[in-house]
């Protein structure tokens, strides 16, 4: 037997191990559509119970729209289920390359290739427009979906520490006698909910002749006055290489990515991004599902527009309340506890308050930031962050952490 | 040797810790499985005593082990610097 007792008991002591490390994850069967409200089965078997939603990436509240939902029937009746094809043998239909030219137009670049996700747009796209003669300069924070494209690529690696701008340009002063350098960033970065310098980290790849990459993963539909992105907010739009970015979290959240930019850098991804060229097309429901969001965030900014009062609705009743919470402007707004038994303690009882909301510690986040992440959405109204905030403010008051800061916090529970 | 330990801490503590950061970093703290360099932003600590001491090391010796501390991967460059 290929599977041996020995392989299956050391699979299931290492098992055991992340379970004794806390580090075990449970899923939580969700009985609804995705909301500002959900219904969910936690622990399994357990009885229903409706929960207030702070930790979906549905930030415009497109996910369950009832629009979208219509024009993912029309696509399934006019375009069918499934394609049963990768893009280039029999797997792109009209409504692909309309999606495509639709998000060029969007992001304001010069062409776009969808993948079956973001983390296959990440997965692929360095190692078709880079080599050996090259260097990626990464913030030390990006996505895990970069960090594994990084390594399919041949090219150098090396690292920046985080936004620092100053590191950034030693680096790319040390890689001159590369044949490319691209400088590799998050737009939006997803623990932190902090922005990355563009203005900065352009101008500086300007100086240097350096691409620049951005992943708007967590930006594509709100972040920048009309939703177009990071890139937007910091008025360089037109001067970011590549651009990748999901369907899977503002812009409706079924699945889907791409890689937008330069004519050349996208051409070279349709020839010879791996997980473009050998998985499967991104259905048909979702693409027409998708021109509908894009048609719906073109047409008017009233959703970001109330993210944003929500954003700032929410940041300001945290900080009133004596949380002590990592400054910003992005919709994800990080609770910081540092200690990680506390961050399962606290979104423990949250849970018990009706409010969900994830704690994330070491290895997700460095050791001694453990945190819980909260994320707002345009599907929230009011009420439910004033009824978040009482929950946060009760449990808060259990514990007697309101008010401390980070120092305090420590000395208290340790790191 | 002495001088060895010393540059590689001076570029450990320079590449790798944040100005707020009061984590205190000697020659036998661990670096990888401490959380302080992720195993991937390793590779620059490679390039950096590959370039400054001349050597090659071969990635079958690159693990995260030979380089959790600066005292092991002084004993790296060491063996690969030859006597
Ligand atoms: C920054 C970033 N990039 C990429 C991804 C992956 O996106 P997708 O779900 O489309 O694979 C995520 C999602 O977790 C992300 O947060």
């Amino acid at each position: 037997m290929a599977y041996s007792d020995q392989a299956r008991v050391s699979y299931q002591k290492e098992l055991e191990g992340i379970r004794e490390e806390g580090l075990f994850k449970d899923e939580r069967y969700i009985h609804a559509v995705q909301d500002a409200e959900i219904v969910v089965e936690f622990p399994i078997g357990s009885s229903l119970k409706t929960v207030i939603n702070m930790c979906a990436n549905n930030y415009l509240g497109l996910s369950g729209h009832p629009e979208v939902i219509s024009a993912a029937h029309e696509g399934l009746d006019h375009r069918g289920y499934g394609m049963s094809s990768v893009r280039f043998i029999c797997g792109t239909q009209d409504i692909h390359r309309e999606l495509e030219d639709t998000l060029t137009d969007f992001l304001g670049t010069e062409d776009t290739l969808l993948f079956p996700s973001c983390m296959d747009a990440n997965a692929g796209v360095f190692e078709a427009v880079l080599n050996d003669q090259d260097v990626m300069i990464a913030d030390r924070l990006v996505h895990a979906s970069i960090i594994d494209g990084m390594r399919l690529c041949k090219a150098m690696n090396d690292s920046y520490k985080h936004s620092d701008m100053g590191h950034l340009e030693m680096k790319l002063e040390e890689h001159q006698d590369r044949r490319y350098r691209m400088v590799i960033t998050d737009g939006v970065f997803s623990m932190d909910g902090d922005l990355a310098r563009l203005d900065e980290i352009v101008a500086l790849a300007e100086k240097y002749d350096a691409m620049v990459f951005v992943d708007d993963s967590h930006s594509t539909g709100f972040i920048g006055r009309t939703g177009r992105g990071t890139h937007e907010h910091f008025d360089v739009m037109g001067r970011i290489d590549i651009i990748t970015t999901t369907l899977g979290k503002a812009l409706g959240g079924a699945s889907g990515g791409c890689v937008s930019g330069r004519r050349e850098l996208v051409e070279m991804c349709r020839q010879r991004a791996r997980p473009y060229l050998f998985s499967n097309t991104v259905a048909p429901v979702i693409v027409s599902g998708a021109l509908r969001v894009m048609e719906i965030i073109s047409g008017s900014t009233e959703r970001r527009d109330k993210l944003e009062e929500n954003t700032l609705y929410w940041r300001k009743l945290l900080t009133e309340a004596g949380f002590d919470i990592k400054a910003g402007e992005s919709p994800i707004v990080p609770v910081m506890l540092y200690n990680a038994k506390l961050a399962q303690d606290v979104a423990t009882d949250l849970y018990d308050e009706g409010i969900y909301a994830v704690g994330f510690f070491f290895p997700v986040v460095p050791k001694g930031q453990a945190r819980i992440r909260t994320q707002l959405s345009a599907a929230h109204e009011k009420h439910h962050l004033d009824k978040a905030i009482d929950a946060f403010r009760k449990i808060g008051e259990k514990y007697g952490i309101l008010g401390l800061g980070k120092k305090e916090l420590i000395e208290k529970f340790g790191m | 040797m002495e001088d060895l330990k010393q540059a590689i801490l001076d570029y450990v503590r320079m590449e790798y810790l944040e100005e707020e950061d009061d984590r205190e970093v000697d020659e036998s703290t661990p670096l990888i499985s401490g959380g302080i360099v992720d195993s991937f932003s390793m590779v620059s600590l490679k390039r950096f005593v590959e370039k400054k001491y001349d050597i090659q090391i071969p990635d079958a010796d690159a693990s995260p082990e030979a380089f959790d501390t600066v005292d092991s991967i002084v004993a790296l460059v060491e063996r690969f610097r030859g006597p």
